[in-house]
């Protein structure tokens, strides 16, 4: 009974000496892993092929430095958001950065991104296919490296196009897919959630008119307002003809790059016409490996170039994809340029595309024996695609030109011929500052 | 009895003695060194806010600032947007919070006089609020989603492909069931420390009256609990006026379900207007004072006495 106070009190002591232990050792880690390291460079990357980059980010480091991948969230407006307020803060860890092609301009014009000097522009744009190479220059200055494209075709089941009787080929139109699969009783997969790839889907049916959102927007906020035209209003028919045909999909107005995916080879129903980006491929292959789709049924998987918006003029695939940009504010801007070349190499391209179905920027590199896993006529479609791909705005104002357009078309099912002007209106009124987004 | 002596109390205050004005200067020393730290993390941001407010500043543009007075004002209160908004986030506020405080009452009622499992029933009412928002709005869009949730295959009025996030309507059902399942809980805790409050020997008189359940409630219990009733509305209606979290999940925005504070989330965050976004933020901050002061007078009801102090 008496020695017991004691022992507690004994243990207690011994128990004050190891807290403080744990916790200075603890902190010593957490200190470590801030980064106080000199010769490290962070690599922030969207979540695509990970495994690959992680791989990339190895074969890149040198005596000199170590390359470090920090994750990114997923969504590209999180990753502009989360990328931005460490660069408006700037953030001198912020060494490299996986950048959706559209956020370029504005990193560029607010300060954020290092030009690339006039040999590293030259080694990262050679060969580079005209879409992807449009996306990495603001004001004539290369400002990112460009490491793989991304483009959209019209994916759809063959069975299906020929119970309609729609002979596929690059002439075909919105319109006509979309009575075939009403008259075929498959549906039309898109994306027009209220996100980035509703207006992907805009900008390209606009750009497919012929017309544009917006135009001479090195102008910044000055920009000319250009959806309220013939070009807009038949953008807008197009998504009224599928919002009210028996052809679009239950969930269209949420509808995303993954939610159309099952619709292909559904339990019941002939499947659809659906436009999306370059991973589709591989994610049916998968498929067919792990066993849930027959060789049979992925045979019926055809593809075509991105429909027309009119009849007579070529359609604008749209182009995405990844650049790398250097943050401005890098401590080590030598090694983080050469750090950017390395991953952009035409090897490291072969390497994402095989491995991880994200597809080349440079022209060369699809002829490559890497990627003989896709079909011939698969890959000179996607560089077509990429070659003939209409942007979209090019501007250090993009993030509300896209939200406003947004706000304005969405849902798709309050589409009408008025969206255009109205759209057009309240795009002014934001730019100018006179209206909330 | 408790209320009536409480009145009496406080209306013949004795004359301040010099012990208690020392004890107040103590108290007042005591509480200074937190005053300040607070007045630096809450009084800074409020003030800078209210500063940037009349400045048109965007973090991508930041050499372009300019002052611009009370313009940033006007436009948001010009703004049909912002009307739009307010006026969905206050049928966000009502609606919940008055399914809360009904749902609420019921299991404080079931917490306050259940015999058996008293641990389990308290405890599994009370999981939702353990659960975060985040996870609740995830896991109920699940629940309302067309392809993989269950709502659809439970309730017979709906078709098994009915998208519930297409519309403003829906959408905004889907958001106020996830709120409601999730901040029940609360509402009910606040409840119970009110029933808990409320004198058995008030009650058994009442009953040896011969007053029947309902007249107990409404005669004795509730008016009794006035206090806890009016702390339960006050906390949930600031809150739910707030509303961000299942919104973000469920909708982002989209389909006219955006609240006031999502309104502003996007202004600030995402499109970095910090200027309009500040703007924003103050009148968020003035119509949360105001709905407070509503619900105060309301209930004419003093918050010290809430508080149990004399």
């Amino acid at each position: 009974m008496r020695r017991s106070p004691h022992r507690r009190r004994h243990r207690a002591i011994r128990a004050s000496r190891v807290v403080p232990a744990a916790t200075l050792a603890l902190a010593a880690s957490l200190l470590a892993a801030c980064g106080s390291e000199d010769d490290v460079l962070n690599w922030y990357v969207n979540p695509d092929g990970v495994a690959t980059l992680t791989k990339l980010a190895e074969q890149c480091s040198t005596e000199d430095y170590r390359i470090q991948i920090q994750l990114l969230p997923s969504g590209a407006t999180d990753q502009r958001t989360q990328l931005a307020r460490r660069l408006a803060a700037r953030d001198s860890s912020t060494d490299l950065m996986s950048l959706d092609p559209v956020f370029v301009p504005e990193f560029a014009s607010a300060g954020w991104l290092q030009e690339f000097p006039e040999d590293a522009a030259r080694a990262v744009t050679e060969g580079v296919l005209d879409g992807p190479l449009d996306t990495v220059t603001w004001e004539d200055k290369v400002y990112a490296a460009p490491q793989w494209a991304n483009t959209q075709v019209l994916w759809y089941r063959k069975s299906l196009a020929e119970a309609a009787g729609l002979s596929m080929s690059d002439q075909v139109t919105w319109g006509e897919v979309i009575d075939a699969a009403a008259k075929a009783g498959g549906t039309v997969g898109v994306q027009a959630n209220k996100y980035e790839a509703y207006m992907v889907w805009i900008n390209a049916m606009v750009l497919g008119a012929g017309g544009d959102i917006v135009s001479d927007t090195e102008a910044g906020k000055d920009a000319q307002v250009d959806i309220d035209s013939d070009a807009g209003r038949a953008a807008a028919g197009i998504i009224e003809q599928l919002a009210e045909s028996s052809a679009a999909q239950p969930d269209l107005s949420v509808s995303n790059e993954g939610t159309s995916l099952g619709q292909m080879f559904p339990a019941e129903g002939p499947g659809e016409f659906m436009v999306n980006w370059t991973f589709v491929y591989k994610n049916y292959l998968g498929l067919v490996d792990d066993g849930s789709l027959t060789q049979d049924e992925f045979d019926d998987l055809g593809w075509v170039r991105y429909p027309r918006t009119v009849a007579g003029e070529a359609s604008r695939p749209p182009v995405g994809g990844i650049d790398i940009g250097v943050g401005a504010y890098s401590q080590h801007p030598e090694w983080a340029l050469e750090a950017a070349q390395c991953v952009t190499t035409s090897q490291a391209q072969e390497a994402l595309a095989r491995d991880e179905g994200l597809m080349p920027a440079r022209a060369e590199v699809y002829s490559s024996p890497e990627l003989s896993e896709y079909p011939d006529d698969l890959l000179k479609l996607w560089q077509d695609s990429l070659q003939d791909g209409g942007p979209r705005p090019k501007s250090a104002y993009y993030a509300l030109i896209s939200a406003a357009v947004q706000a304005r078309w969405h849902s798709p099912t309050s589409v009408d011929q008025d969206t255009p002007a109205k759209s057009a209106r309240f795009l002014r009124d934001v730019l100018d500052g006179k209206a909330l987004l | 009895m408790n209320a009536h002596a409480t009145a009496t109390r406080s209306q013949a205050r004795p004359a301040v003695s010099d012990r208690s004005r020392a004890e107040a200067r103590l108290g007042r020393r005591l509480v200074a060194p937190a005053i300040v730290l607070m007045l630096l993390v809450t009084a800074f941001p409020m003030l800078r806010a209210l500063y940037l407010s009349l400045f048109s500043y965007s973090l991508t543009a930041p050499d372009d600032r300019e002052f611009v007075g009370l313009e940033n004002y006007i436009v948001a209160l010009t703004d049909p947007l912002l009307w739009r908004d307010t006026a969905i986030t206050v049928f966000y506020m009502v609606v919940t919070v008055a399914f809360e405080l009904v749902i609420g009452f019921v299991f404080a009622l079931v917490m306050h006089r259940v015999i058996f499992a008293r641990g389990v029933i308290r405890t599994s009412i009370l999981i939702p609020y353990g659960i975060i928002t985040v996870v609740s709005g995830f896991a109920w869009q699940f629940a309302f989603t067309a392809q993989n949730g269950f709502v659809n295959q439970w309730l017979p009025f709906v078709g098994a492909d009915f998208n519930w996030f297409g519309e403003q309507t829906p959408a905004v059902i889907a958001i106020c069931v996830s709120e409601i399942w999730k901040t029940t809980p609360f509402m009910s805790l606040l409840l119970l420390a009110g029933l808990a409050q409320v004198s058995e020997d008030m009650i058994e008189a009442a009953k040896v009256d011969g007053a029947s359940w309902w007249q107990r409630m409404t005669r004795v219990i509730l008016p009794n609990m006035r206090a806890a009733i009016m702390v339960a509305v006050l906390f949930r209606a600031l809150d739910a006026y707030r509303i961000f979290d299942n919104i973000f999940v469920m909708t982002n925005g989209a389909v006219n379900t955006e609240s006031i504070s999502f309104l502003t989330y996007r202004q600030t965050i995402e499109q970095f207007q910090l200027g309009i976004g500040s703007a924003l933020s103050v009148l968020l901050f003035l119509s949360v004072l105001l709905i407070a002061v509503v619900i105060v007078k309301l209930f004419r009801v003093d918050l010290a006495q809430a508080r149990q102090e004399g």
